[in-house]
């Protein structure tokens, strides 16, 4: 086990910088998600902590040792594909065991690691057989087993659970959770899911276009998003923006779309009739007397709790209920923000406005 | 509810007539469309190669009905001193050009995989050897073997090398090198463009996790990508086998044979008796005699062409 620190790592690709410039701390023992989008680069910053590809510029250390310049064989890191790359032409324990062999461990020091990751991933009676002859989840389970068997410093998940049906994805999202709070290895975790990184993760980076664009716990994230990107990529269903005005005169308001107004608990100084983007999460809508005039357009109940989509203003938001409303397409409802719940964006720059 | 739908089901079944059953049909609609294969195959293949070995049981000869003989050719070509030579050229020359075959083309596909500049255009130039007429090509390794006006022997001479040209498919271990390598030169194309494309189908995550693993590059080959071509060697080589074995043209265009028939190969010597000097008997058992070795080959790679234990089993997902 290690810390890992990434310091104003840069990668270009030619003359196409793909990273720009990325500091991540990450400390021993700690389950570390990358989120974002496609195209953000997280997955390239896991290539390069194995090794897999060069650094441009910038530092990454395990521990104490700086790896730009170390070969992956040697920087004991061991990676989880998203396709798993198994080796087909080998058992489920000769997959497990191929980097003992190549250590030129005995055979009987092999035979006891594998059987013990086996143990722990419940892959014993699985040892041989080709991993054409396993499931989705298997091969998923004897791709940790590899990883496991080396007792690396850090594990690197790359997009692990991508190739797993809906079902099994929530399964062995716990079983990853569940193996990390018993080995507590240092793990970097890649995923484009922001549920896997909202469940798993001690720490979430959320990247964007080669950027980090906030790091902190889930619910950091999601209580006080630092800019409108973080806002609208953590949280399902996505937070609803509405581009307005603040106005302050007595009491803070906010003045959105076609003169709507919503409520803000204070405003941020010298924010009168700034424009900005009032952000509200679907769950912290209520409805009550006060609320804003809406339109319902269309119900999804799901049985825990109830999806509304309304015009609010002229715009479609999002709502979602635990109690069971009896509502109609076309009904109008009055829609309340939580004013302590809400978050405000510079119109411009996109950044948090409000504390 | 079955019971009822059953007898309903009857009388319709009996008023299709026989003709209407037929069309219907799949099996015999699927013997039609593999009659033309199928006379294809039985009047090129099949009676060619029956024909052949009838024949070798005949004393037939251009322009005269033969009889029936027996294994008279057999004995004859037991004890014919030219027959055996002939056999263990055709060994050397398929066994000496097909290892090389294999080292060559497996190091060429391994070299074409890599990521470098021009790989298209390489790729394309590896398939020289393969697209030009074998006929061509042995006649311009006839001329740089010329013995005359050999290009090698001119440039070792220049080069103060040597001072005699080197006669080089007058001489019975020279002409034996030469055709060898002239088979070589036109027989690796096939073995590295097919290799390659084995290659390409290993996924590069494999590579990746196994470099992870801290296997080296070598390990990388033995442990990796070797096991997973296995599969794709065994077709080539088979393949390769097979070619070399019956070849004919290469040798027939640069040495005819000799000198003193140092490089008459079964097939080379087969065509010299039956049409040249046609005892077309004697030929046709001479041809005859391949099959063993021939399907001696293809029972190896039968072997090796099964699917391993890690190519069974169905997938679940």
């Amino acid at each position: 086990m290690s810390s890992v620190q990434i310091r104003d790592v840069r990668k270009s690709f030619g003359h196409f910088e793909v990273l720009h410039g990325v500091t991540i701390p990450i400390e021993d023992g700690q389950f570390v998600v990358l989120v974002g989008p496609s195209g953000c680069g997280k997955s390239t910053l896991l290539r390069m902590l194995a090794g897999l590809e060069n650094i441009t510029s910038g530092t990454i250390s395990i521990g104490d040792r700086v790896v730009n310049n170390v070969q992956p064989k040697e920087r004991d890191i061991a990676m989880v594909f998203q396709n798993y790359a198994l080796y087909p032409h080998m058992t489920v324990a000769d997959n497990m065991g191929f980097s003992l062999k190549l250590r030129n461990a005995g055979s009987d020091e092999i035979n006891k690691r594998v059987k013990r990751a086996a143990e722990i991933l419940a892959l014993s009676p699985l040892l041989d057989r080709y991993p054409r002859q396993l499931s989705g989840g298997q091969r998923q389970r004897v791709a940790m087993g590899r990883a496991i068997v080396r007792d690396p410093q850090v594990f690197l998940f790359d997009e692990p659970l991508s190739n797993l049906d809906a079902k099994l994805r929530v399964a062995m999202r716990t079983e990853i959770k569940e193996l990390h709070q018993r080995l507590k290895t240092t793990t970097v975790y890649v995923t484009h899911d922001q549920i896997e990184a909202m469940t798993m993760a001690d720490k979430i980076v959320v990247m964007h276009d080669g950027i980090v664009e906030q790091m902190g716990t889930p619910l950091e994230l999601y209580d006080k998003p630092e800019n409108q990107f973080v806002a609208g990529f953590i949280g399902s269903p996505a937070m609803n923006f509405l581009k307005g005005h603040v106005r302050v005169n007595g009491a803070a308001t906010f003045e959105g779309p076609n003169g709507v107004k919503l409520p803000l608990k204070t405003a941020p100084t010298a924010s009168d009739g700034r424009p900005a983007v009032y952000g509200v999460r679907p769950e912290h809508f209520t409805i009550a007397d006060d609320g804003a005039e809406a339109e319902i357009i269309v119900v999804e109940p799901t049985g825990s709790e109830t999806q509304v989509f309304a015009k609010l203003g002229g715009e479609q938001v999002v709502a979602v209920f635990r109690e069971r409303h009896q509502f109609n397409p076309g009904d109008k409802v009055r829609l309340k923000p939580d004013p302590s719940l809400v978050h405000l964006f510079d119109d411009a720059t996109g950044k948090r406005m409000n504390a | 509810m079955a019971d009822v739908a059953i007898p309903r089901a009857k009388p319709q079944m009996s008023e299709a007539s026989a003709w209407t059953q037929l069309k219907h049909n799949r099996n015999w609609l699927g013997f039609w469309f593999m009659v033309p294969a199928m006379a294809f195959l039985i009047f090129f293949l099949a009676y060619p190669l029956g024909l052949g070995i009838w024949l070798s049981f005949t004393d037939t000869r251009i322009g005269r009905v033969g009889h029936f003989v027996a294994t008279e050719n057999y004995e004859w070509l037991w004890d014919d001193s030219i027959f055996w030579l002939s056999v263990f050229n055709t060994l050397l020359y398929t066994f000496v050009a097909s290892a090389l075959k294999f080292a060559i083309g497996l190091y060429l596909a391994l070299l074409l995989n890599e990521n470098m500049p021009f790989k298209a255009m390489l790729r394309a130039m590896v398939l020289i050897p393969f697209i030009v007429p074998t006929v061509l090509s042995a006649l311009a390794f006839w001329w740089i073997f010329d013995s005359q006006f050999s290009i090698i022997s001119w440039s070792l001479k220049h080069l103060g090398l040597i001072n005699q040209n080197i006669n080089f498919l007058g001489d019975t271990t020279w002409a034996r090198i030469c055709v060898i390598f002239a088979n070589i030169w036109r027989g690796v194309p096939f073995v590295a463009i097919t290799l390659l494309a084995g290659l390409q189908t290993v996924s590069p995550s494999l590579y990746e996790a196994a470099t992870l693993d801290g296997a080296t590059r070598w390990q990388n080959f033995r442990y990796i990508t070797y096991p997973l071509l296995t599969p794709i060697i065994a077709v080539v080589m088979t393949f390769s086998v097979l070619f070399t074995f019956t070849d004919f043209q290469l040798i027939w265009a640069m040495t005819r044979g000799g000198p003193v028939n140092a490089t008459h190969l079964m097939a080379t010597l087969s065509y010299q008796r039956a049409i040249i000097a046609g005892q077309l008997g004697e030929g046709a058992a001479i041809s005859s005699a391949m099959i063993p070795f021939l399907l001696a080959a293809i029972m190896v790679s039968w072997f090796g062409l099964q699917r391993r234990k890690w190519q069974q089993g169905e997938s679940n997902d």
